[in-house]
């Protein structure tokens, strides 16, 4: 189930690594494939043709080799003194960062990216000096053979048969942001070697002469191009992928390299990396540590440590995994982790030996199934004698108790052409030996066998009468009963202290697959993200498969799955027990054992959370002891982190239930008041004329009812207002989406509001050709009426007010405009917003910035104080709600030389109605 | 005004309502006789032989738009609908039925008795008026000519047979399903497109400013009316 698309977080450290790059110095390399191809003579040429481009080029440390043309391009470039360091008496000349640093140029040039620099530097290397300009966001110019490449090292070695120690990590050269390859012709290179071209120094002469063949540089030029056509091939498919096109994407293929202390080891990972590199692979290194680690010599054990690091280097995910059956621990970690290919070294032990234990690489292939592996041939001699002891352990039993007998019969053998001079007495200690060593290699079993053969075989072939069990002096049957006895216990000694020394190193690789599940469960936030590192974590521990179910309401719904897992109704009955009574069920518990799955409770103190399904893929495979303790510590963790989510989200949703309580008496409290007002004046009204008090004549009572019939439309308004929101927040808002002509449209919204714009100046722009759009006609005149009632209310009453209506390829836009005041830029999208009424200042003394503006201040305050504005903060946001329904958009914004402008859009095709 | 004397019966289940209209006709000259449900308003027709019926739409025992068709088996009595803005579709039922016009609830009592003319004028026969006029537009259903302010418009076919049937019923709603079987017959009423098509156009033709049309005007959602002078 692997996707070759990017995912979002693969986009975001990429992102995150590009924004790195901005701060950070541009790093460009000019390649070449050897000495005396011209690098620092183009790099100098790109630096002057920067210097023409006025960029501050200083050149910081460059060898010239006093080449008379490189020197020439070299004048007239700033060139920063070198630094002098003595060491052992000689005064080595290097790069002076502090004085690069100091400088701050925009780009320095710095030759010979790979130099070692003299002990008591900075940094033993020079490209960590460089590492250190880039830091400083100073561009670096620098020059760079191809055969200085880690991963390239050795068969640069193999081709030429020169070893070069300066190296540069791959992963450094992989950040620079430009790689420029020098070439030229080995011919045309041979000719320059000839004229004296090429700077030879005379302790390197002889090597040089070795290295300066033509079959040597065509190799190399030939690295060198594909080296850069690689990179040029990887920089296009960041480049798709970050835009997301889709293209012949590489198969997801993973390599996995077996790692031993022989010297083998170092060749395996360089080819491994480079197999990764060509096939675009993720590649791990694997060091199966056995029983045996302990008796490597420091210098093998630092070995490994080396080789894991020099993995690492080259961009392997390193691994130590205990065991005592190598093969069978690479291929269970090779299908664990989907790898698909598998790169061992050809054994090369003595064939006797292999004869007899089978070598751990025909071990691997014989289990390998679909996974190829590649074995690769070491030039070494088998001169470490030790390369055998790693991975040696047979497997089978039978082939343990032969052994055994083997060993016995070894001592037997040796015993018997000296047994006539020492006492048989003393045989007994070769036979001791040959116990401790079955016990410590072949196991209790074997150990036990030994002992006894030990003691037959001594009454048989060396206690008189020999070649007879009988025995003639009792004192003999001691020896028997001794040797037996010492025999066993020594055997069930050494026995138990390779167990415990077993039994720690799997505590501790527990630990860290512990340990790193904690981790990766930190750093996740989000039920998915935690649900997936569960089930990555515990199917690759227990290479198992694995279901997560969480509680919804009553019941248990499958939260995340390993992948091709479907769960079966048999297996949902286990979980839902489980769950239920918050036990664990299935396989290997007394509960259901018959199913093929195990699940066990996710508890934490407040209760289950979920239950974690565990099916074997091997269905004779049951969990150990140590595995099953294992499991509860995931199982816990898992548990922990699942509530964590769980109580992250109640948090949130208590949150978001304030805010909503916040907003709900908002609304009420609006509502209550828009009601209310106009009740009180009509019931104020209908009192005073009700009473008939003669105080009040004609005229007032004329003006009283007419207040009164007034504050009664503004009521019905208010109701029409709530009725129409409350539809379309129910969904019962039916849009029929009919041809309409949108000039009738506005005619009829215009006819609506006759009364209140009688005394308006609106004019309409509007084509007469329009064609007939898709839309309901009652509610689109209601958003064209309720734009212009706001129209009306917030603008003065001589002021303009103007329709537009356009047509573009697909949508039909109307615009309302007034004059009016405007609306403050942060609530241009908060106006749609249900109840949201601008904020304005109320009284003068909050007008400090109106105050500058007499003339706008005055117009403010007449808006402010005339009746009209009496929005219920209702009118846009049932604007949206319609014209979204209709699948079309409505935004607001400030008009040019003031006031608003409302515009809306709708698709001239029949659109999403909702 | 409207010729008073007229008998009015007003159909409501809320007294409050039944009351407002019978103080205000009454004031008005008229005399009203009052039904709170369905039953009681057929039986009611039957007894006083009213002018003109004036009938809310939600009622407790059979809605209005089944009274209406009970009613048009046997009278041509006008019939004035009140409804709320929530029932655009019972109105245009109502109307479809035979109803006369309507009114939306709240209204003023200007706005009932300028409807309650418009429904009573159109029981006149069409005959008597060759010659229509309504502000500058004059039609002459004889001659079938239009002007507009004294020039004289060419109309499609279509747009003549639309605008007779507007004049035909001046004052008065025409409901699209109307509009469409009067011009193109039955098995039309669906296509409200068409009929969108000519009255835009027509509107062009007749109209000063068809932006603002002063002739042919939109009941959103229902269907058009043209304005009659009083």
């Amino acid at each position: 189930m692997e996707h070759s698309r990017p995912n979002p977080d693969e986009l975001l450290a990429r992102v995150q690594a590009e924004e790195k790059q901005q701060a950070r110095g541009k790093l460009k390399i000019f390649l070449g494939y050897a000495a005396g191809v011209g690098k620092t003579y183009a790099m100098l040429e790109a630096a002057r043709a920067r210097q023409s481009e006025n960029v501050d080029v200083v050149v910081a440390y460059v060898e010239t080799h006093h080449r008379a043309e490189t020197e020439a391009l070299a004048e007239g470039l700033e060139i920063l003194p070198r630094k002098q360091i003595e060491y052992r008496g000689r005064v080595l000349a290097e790069m002076d960062v502090d004085a690069a640093l100091a400088r701050q140029p925009q780009l320095a040039l710095v030759d010979e990216f790979a130099h070692t620099n003299a002990p008591g530097s900075r940094h033993p290397k020079r490209y960590l000096d460089v590492q250190e300009i880039l830091a400083a966001g100073i561009d670096v110019y620098t020059t760079l053979n191809i055969q200085h490449l880690e991963s390239l090292n050795d068969v640069v070695a193999q081709i030429t048969g020169i070893v070069v120690h300066e190296t540069v990590p791959d992963n450094i050269i992989e950040q620079a942001n430009e790689i420029e390859l020098i070439d030229l012709a080995p011919d045309e290179l041979l000719q320059r070697l000839k004229d004296g071209k090429v700077y030879v120094s005379e302790q390197a002469a002889r090597a040089i002469e070795k290295f300066f063949r033509k079959g040597n540089l065509t190799a190399l030029r030939e690295i060198a191009l594909r080296r850069t056509a690689d990179r040029v091939d990887d920089q296009m498919r960041a480049y798709m992928e970050t835009r997301a096109i889709a293209g012949p994407w590489a198969t997801t293929e993973r390599l996995l390299v077996c790692v031993s202390p022989g010297a083998l080891s170092e060749r395996l990972i360089r080819t491994a990396r480079r197999l990764g590199d060509e096939l675009d692979a993720e590649w791990f290194a694997v060091y199966v540590e056995t029983p045996n680690h302990g008796r490597l010599s420091r210098q093998q054990r630092s070995r490994i440590e080396r080789m894991l690091h020099l993995a690492e280097e080259l961009g392997a995910k390193t691994l130590t995994v205990p065991s005592i059956a190598v093969a069978e621990t690479v291929v269970r970690f090779a299908r664990s982790h989907n790898i698909t290919k598998i790169i061992a070294g050809k054994p090369v032990r003595p064939r006797l030996l292999e004869f007899l234990r089978g070598s751990v690489v025909d071990q691997i292939i014989r289990r390998s199934g679909d996974i190829d592996v590649y074995v690769i041939s070491g030039e070494v001699p088998p001169s470490s004698p030790t390369f055998e002891s790693t991975g040696w352990t047979p497997h089978r039993p039978f082939r343990r108790y032969l052994t055994s007998l083997g060993l016995v019969a070894a001592a037997t053998v040796l015993g018997l052409p000296i047994h006539s001079s020492i006492d048989p007495a003393n045989l007994v200690m070769l036979y001791l030996v040959v116990v401790v060593v079955a016990a410590a290699y072949l196991g209790r079993g074997p150990s036990i066998v030994a002992a006894i053969l030990s003691v037959l075989a001594l009454d048989f072939f060396f206690v008189p009468p020999a070649f007879t069990f009988a025995v003639t002096d009792t004192q003999y049957i001691l020896t028997f009963v001794g040797l037996l006895i010492v025999g066993l216990v020594i055997s069930a000694l050494t026995v138990r202290v390779r167990e415990q020394a077993e039994a720690a190193q799997q505590r501790e690789a527990q630990t860290a697959e512990l340990y790193e599940f904690t981790r990766d469960l930190a750093a996740t936030s989000g039920i998915e993200g935690i649900l997936q590192a569960v089930i990555k974590h515990v199917s690759e521990t227990f290479s198992r498969e694995i279901v997560i179910l969480l509680p919804e309401g009553e019941a248990l719904k499958v939260g995340a799955v390993s992948p091709g897992f479907a769960l079966t109704e048999n297996e949902s009955a286990v979980a839902s027990w489980t769950y239920q009574h918050n036990e664990p069920a299935g396989r290997g518990t007394d509960t259901l054992p018959a199913a093929p799955i195990h699940c066990r409770p996710l508890k934490t103190f407040r209760g289950v959370v979920g239950v974690l399904g565990v099916k074997p893929t091997n269905p004779v495979s049951y969990l150990t002891q140590e595995q099953s303790r294992l499991l509860d510590s995931f199982a816990n963790q898992a548990a922990l982190a699942i509530e964590r989510t769980q109580l992250a989200e109640q948090a949130r949703q208590a949150q978001l239930l304030q805010a909503t309580e916040k907003l709900q008496t908002a609304v009420l409290n609006s509502i209550s008041h828009d009601l209310r007002t106009p009740l009180v004046s009509i019931t104020g009204t209908l009192s005073s004329l009700l009473e008939d008090s003669p105080q009040l004549d004609a005229e007032t009572r004329r003006n009283m009812v007419e207040t009164a019939y007034e504050q009664a439309q503004r009521l019905n308004h208010v109701v029409g207002d709530l009725l129409d929101m409350s539809r379309i927040e129910a969904g019962a808002m039916r849009v029929k989406q009919e041809p309409c002509d949108a000039q009738d449209v506005i005619g009829s919204a215009l006819d609506r509001l006759a009364k209140p714009l009688q005394d308006r100046n609106v004019t309409v722009n509007i084509k007469s050709t329009l064609p007939m759009v898709p839309m309901d006609f009652v509610l689109m005149v209601q958003v064209i009426a309720n734009l212009l009632d706001n129209a009306i209310k917030y603008s003065l009453p001589e002021t303009p007010i103007q329709i537009d209506v356009g047509m573009s390829e697909d949508h039909l836009q109307i615009q309302v405009a007034d004059r009016g005041i405007g609306i403050p830029r942060q609530d241009l999208t908060r106006v749609f917003d249900k109840f949201y009424r601008v904020q304005r200042p109320e009284s003068p003394r909050k007008l400090v910035r109106l105050e500058a503006r007499p003339a706008l201040a005055d117009k403010y305050f007449r808006v402010q104080r005339s009746e009209k504005v009496t929005g219920t903060g209702l009118g846009l946001s049932i604007c949206r709600g319609i014209v979204e329904a209709h699948g079309g958009a409505i935004r607001a914004e400030n008009r040019a030389g003031g006031g608003t402008i409302i515009a809306l859009t709708l698709p001239l095709a029949k659109g999403s109605t909702a | 005004m409207s010729e008073p004397g007229l008998r009015v019966l007003v159909v409501d289940d809320e007294p409050p309502i039944r009351k407002f209209l019978r103080v205000s006709l009454t004031a008005h000259g008229h005399h009203v006789f009052e039904a709170a449900t369905g039953g009681e308003a057929l039986s009611a027709v039957i007894a006083h032989r009213p002018d003109l019926v004036i009938l809310d739409l939600g009622l407790p025992d059979m809605d209005g738009i089944q009274v209406t068709r009970t009613l048009r088996e046997w009278t041509k009595i006008p019939i004035l609908i009140l409804s709320v803005r929530e029932h655009e579709q019972d109105k245009i039922a109502a109307l479809d039925a035979g109803a006369d016009d309507y009114l939306t609830k709240p209204f003023s009592i200007g706005e009932l008795l300028a409807r309650m003319r418009a429904a009573l004028r159109h029981t006149l026969p069409l005959s008597d008026t060759p010659i229509f006029t309504t502000g500058d537009l004059r039609v002459d259903l004889t001659r079938r000519v239009v002007t507009v302010i004294g020039q004289e418009v060419q109309l499609t076919p279509t747009e003549y047979d639309l605008l007779r049937a507007l004049v035909a019923n001046a004052g008065k709603v025409l409901t699209h399903h109307q509009l469409l079987r009067a011009v193109w017959g039955a098995g039309y009423e669906q296509e409200t497109h068409m009929l969108r098509v000519n009255i835009s156009n027509l509107r062009r033709k007749i109209e000063i400013d068809p932006t603002r049309p002063r002739y042919v005007l939109t009941e959103p959602g229902v269907g058009y009316r043209l304005r009659a002078d009083n």
